[in-house]
């Protein structure tokens, strides 16, 4: 496994498309810092691009590695190799890739700024974390979509669609619907709803350190117990991590019975 | 007229003359202070030496100062009320009380003060207390440099730091206040100053105002209460220079403002509090240069609120900034600065060209559906503000800085 | 060598494997043939194990390949289409896979036979359809395997190549290798095939040599013989 992760890495860490994400992060990490003079903004402002932004990239290139090397994957799989290990050897080559442009491409310009002294680096560490984290998700659920569609446009449109319900229209209902059932109490359910997608879930492993003192306000004692204490932090995290193996489970689950 | 004078000179020469000092420790021939007292006479002083003097209840009447030294502790061993004034022109310094009993029905306190004129109270450590000084009908009094702390874990269990009810031109500075209902509570006080006091880790409030008009608290620092300082159906008080931290909790705030009218609010800090200011019922109170940092809601107004006045406000990285449950709108924001301004300063005036509008729909939703906050900072929720901004439909469309300062303005 | 027993596949409601017997013997040259659609390359595809079949055995040297991946060092497949990761260099990419097989591999002189050395450098992506089925060549050769499995060898060679590509067949043949070929070239066939394996509907057809198959359809062609096997599946 560890020899495809590796020329799956190489592979990646060679494409253009690497280069470009890298030098976004980089450039982004830049002109927040060095032109805005503000890091409390700029680590806002980070929260707000990564939450959208790695699941996208994550997903596109997940998918798009996927179609543009089944030719090379067939190659492998006539090879003597575990079948589930030429995946995982992929998958994790793509999101250590990714998860190295975002950290470097961000790391470098703060790291220049002189944040290793200040106090906010604990809350710009948390943000790479968790866009790591974003990274293997959505490398993994893209290869999820991609093993169970053969076409790849449809593959494409779905990953796409899956991006867009998680990042935007789930947050549209669960905030409709927290309207709707207004006079029911909601905490147990929006503190559900919120683990069930990990972008929300992401936001608020964030929020924790940046808007604790809103977060407190709710009178609900499932709340305070969450957000007053290091539960919350401890839980996400762990569901975090829960997210990233449970596609994983269902790639080596639906390997087993794929053609290919 | 000419034999008050008489009086008065008397008065003095016999003072003076027959001022003495009594010494009160475990070898001493005067024992107790309960002993001390009873043959002291008006202008003595009595001197605690070092030791634990197990008393309580010692009522004091006369004109004398009670002087603690160092190691002079006055242990009420939990049964009710320490030490009672109940005369003018009094000191007491540099005594340390500790245990205090606890009441449902009376107000038992380290130190109580009756009906009294011209006294200070300074350097004492209040340890373990119910309340911890409570002063009645009283004017012209210094409290300064004390500590009192408490170990109460509910309100109701709990008592006053620094309570004064029915009180005139008082002066409160230098204190320590922890682990109280109220750090310090002014009931019916007028003309007072309140300053550089540090009020943290109380049940309630770090300074509490209630039918008190005309006072001034500044460069106090309230931290970690379960509100900072709560100002209620009073008038005219100024509060500046003060720094309000880290009230967190589901009716927290840094300040709250109940039924006030015409203060002047200026120079403070707000610093990551669930709601830096709670205003209902607020009437022509000037909000100027203050900081609002990292709040969790800059300001929340509760309505009725009229003729209020934002100027030359830093609001900074705050989850919202302003949290309005009406449509209607008689308040003035202007040349605030704001960090989450998005426009632009062409003519570079240092005031950005297009107005701000403070008020977001999802704080409006919030207001509705607290669980709704979960979503603070998603995209779909930027998106929705975004559509409101353009055009309202929810939130007051007439409430807008229409001057943004582009930079921080205080530092 | 290779037993393949009551073998089913469907792709959906697509079947394409209904019940497939065939036997391998060990050494000689097998083309597999059928129309289009026939199952030629699903056959392959469960032998190599990356189509899993509904049911059936599998077996290759006596056992069970299903689910099992180490047999694969025992054999060689050439895929049809060569298409490869095109940021890496063809060195790198010969490398790789001599890295993953830990086999003797004899690359160096295939690259000289099919001169490749001037390629080593150039990324994959670069390379003309034509030199990316040399380089599959190479790969497919460089190791010494009972079994070889050769999906359309001939697509997009020149023919000096392709020239190289049959005496290379043949010699492996010599050394007593087992080699599977599908092909729709039949001057392939009729030059390297010891026996043909006809796929229709499914199922073995045909199993024979050339001469069985053109008695049996009474054909001299052996290119209108195949057309004779095909032609029954239109009637």
């Amino acid at each position: 496994m560890l020899k495809i992760l590796k020329y799956s890495f190489y592979d990646l860490m060679r494409s253009r498309w690497s280069y470009v994400y890298f030098l976004f992060y980089l450039l982004l990490g830049f002109v927040l810092l060095f032109l805005n003079n503000d890091v409390s903004k700029a680590v806002i402002t980070l929260m707000n691009i990564i939450i959208v932004l790695t699941p996208l990239i994550g997903t596109i290139f997940g998918v798009m590695y996927y179609y543009n090397s089944t030719e090379f994957t067939e190659l492998l799989l006539a090879q003597p190799i575990n079948r589930n290990k030429i995946f995982m050897g992929q998958y994790i080559g793509i999101s250590l890739s990714l998860t190295l442009s975002l950290v470097l491409g961000l790391g470098i310009p703060f790291m220049a700024y002189g944040l290793f002294k200040s106090s906010i680096i604990f809350d710009f560490s948390l943000l790479l974390v968790v866009g790591s984290f974003l990274n293997f998700i959505f490398v993994a659920l893209a290869y999820n979509i991609a093993l169970s569609t053969e076409n790849k446009i449809k593959g494409f449109g779905y990953a796409i669609l899956m991006w867009l319900f998680l990042a935007v229209i789930y947050d549209g209902i669960f905030l409709i619907s927290l309207v709707f059932f207004n006079e029911y109490p909601l905490d147990k359910f929006s503190l559900i709803a919120t683990m069930l997608n990990p972008i929300d879930l992401s936001r608020i492993l964030i929020l924790l350190k940046l808007d604790i003192s809103a977060l407190l306000g709710y009178t609900g004692a499932v709340f305070r117990k969450f957000f007053g204490t290091n539960i919350g932090m401890l839980f996400s995290m762990f569901v975090l991590v829960f997210w990233v193996i449970l596609p994983i489970l269902r790639m080596n689950f639906k390997l087993k019975k794929k053609d290919f | 007229m000419m034999k008050y004078k008489i009086l008065l000179f008397f008065f003095f020469t016999t003072f003076t003359i027959s001022a003495k000092q009594i010494e009160v420790c475990e070898t001493c021939t005067v024992k107790s202070i309960k002993e001390a007292i009873k043959i002291a006479e008006t202008g003595d002083e009595i001197v605690v030496k070092k030791g634990i003097y197990k008393e309580n209840n010692i009522i004091i009447n006369k004109s004398i100062s009670l002087i603690g030294e160092k190691g002079a502790v006055v242990d009420g061993e939990d049964t009710g009320g320490i030490i009672i004034f109940e005369a003018d022109n009094f000191t007491i310094r540099g005594l340390k009380i500790i245990n205090v009993g606890m009441s449902y029905t009376i107000d038992y306190a380290a130190i109580k003060v009756i009906k009294a004129k011209n006294f200070i109270i300074e350097d004492c450590i209040l340890e373990n207390v119910f309340f911890g000084l409570l002063i009645e009908k009283s004017k012209n009094g210094i409290i300064r440099n004390n500590r009192i702390s408490g170990n109460r874990k509910s309100e109701a269990s709990s008592g006053n730091g620094i309570h004064i009810w029915d009180g005139s031109e008082m002066e409160v500075y230098n204190n320590q206040l922890t682990g109280l209902r109220d750090g310090i509570y002014f009931e019916f006080v007028k003309q007072s100053v309140v300053f550089e006091n540090n009020s943290h880790n109380n049940i309630r409030y770090g300074l509490h105002f209630m039918f008190s008009n005309n006072n001034i608290y500044h460069h106090n620092e309230f931290k970690n209460n379960g509100a900072g300082v709560a100002v209620m159906f009073s008038k005219f008080i100024t509060m500046h220079h003060n720094t309000f931290k880290l009230n967190w909790g589901s009716a927290s705030y840094g300040l709250l403002l109940k039924e006030i009218y015409d203060a002047e609010i200026y120079n403070n800090l707000f610093e990551e509090n669930t709601i830096g200011i709670n205003g209902e019922g607020c009437t022509r109170i000037n909000y100027k240069n203050n900081t609002f940092l990292r709040n969790g809601w800059a300001i929340k107004i509760a309505g009725a609120c009229y003729a209020n006045i934002f100027e030359k406000n830093d609001f900074m990285h705050n989850s919202l900034d302003l949290s309005y449950n009406t449509k209607k709108n008689d308040n003035s924001f202007n040349n605030n600065y704001w960090s989450e301004y998005t426009g632009y300063d062409l003519d570079k005036n240092g005031i950005g060209d297009i107005p701000y509008r403070p008020v977001k729909l999802f704080s409006y939703i919030v207001n509705k559906t607290p669980e709704a906050l979960v979503l603070l900072r998603s995209l779909f929720v930027d998106i929705i503000n975004f559509s409101e901004k353009v055009s309202p439909v929810f939130t007051p469309d007439d409430l807008t800085d229409e001057n943004p300062i582009m930079k921080k303005i205080n530092d | 060598m290779i037993e393949f027993k009551n073998l089913h596949k469907r792709f959906g409601k697509l079947t394409v494997l209904d019940g497939l017997d065939l036997s391998i013997k060990e050494g000689g040259i097998f083309a597999i043939l059928g129309p289009n659609g026939s199952g030629k390359t699903t056959l392959i595809k469960c032998l190599l194990g990356m189509v899993i079949p509904n049911t059936g055995v599998i077996s290759f040297k006596n056992e069970n390949v299903l689910g099992k991946f180490e047999y694969r060092n025992n054999l060689n497949y050439l895929p049809q289409i060569a298409n490869f990761p095109p940021n890496l260099r063809v060195i790198e990419l010969i490398n790789m896979v001599k890295n993953l097989r830990p086999k003797k591999s004899k690359e160096q002189e295939l690259i000289e036979l099919f001169g490749l050395g001037h390629f080593l450098n150039k990324k994959l992506g670069n390379l003309s359809g034509g030199t990316k089925q040399k380089v599959n060549i190479v790969l497919t050769f460089m190791f010494d395997s009972e079994l070889i499995i050769l999906d359309e060898p001939t697509t997009g060679l020149d023919p000096i190549a392709l020239i190289h590509l049959k005496d290379l067949i043949q010699k492996e043949k010599e050394k007593g290798k087992t080699i599977l070929i599908t092909t729709h070239i039949m001057s392939v066939v009729d030059e390297l095939a010891d026996e043909i394996v006809f796929l229709l509907d499914g199922k073995i057809y045909f199993k024979g040599s050339i001469d069985a198959l053109k008695k049996q359809t009474e054909n001299d062609n052996l290119e209108h013989a195949i057309a004779n096997l095909i032609s029954k599946q239109y009637a």
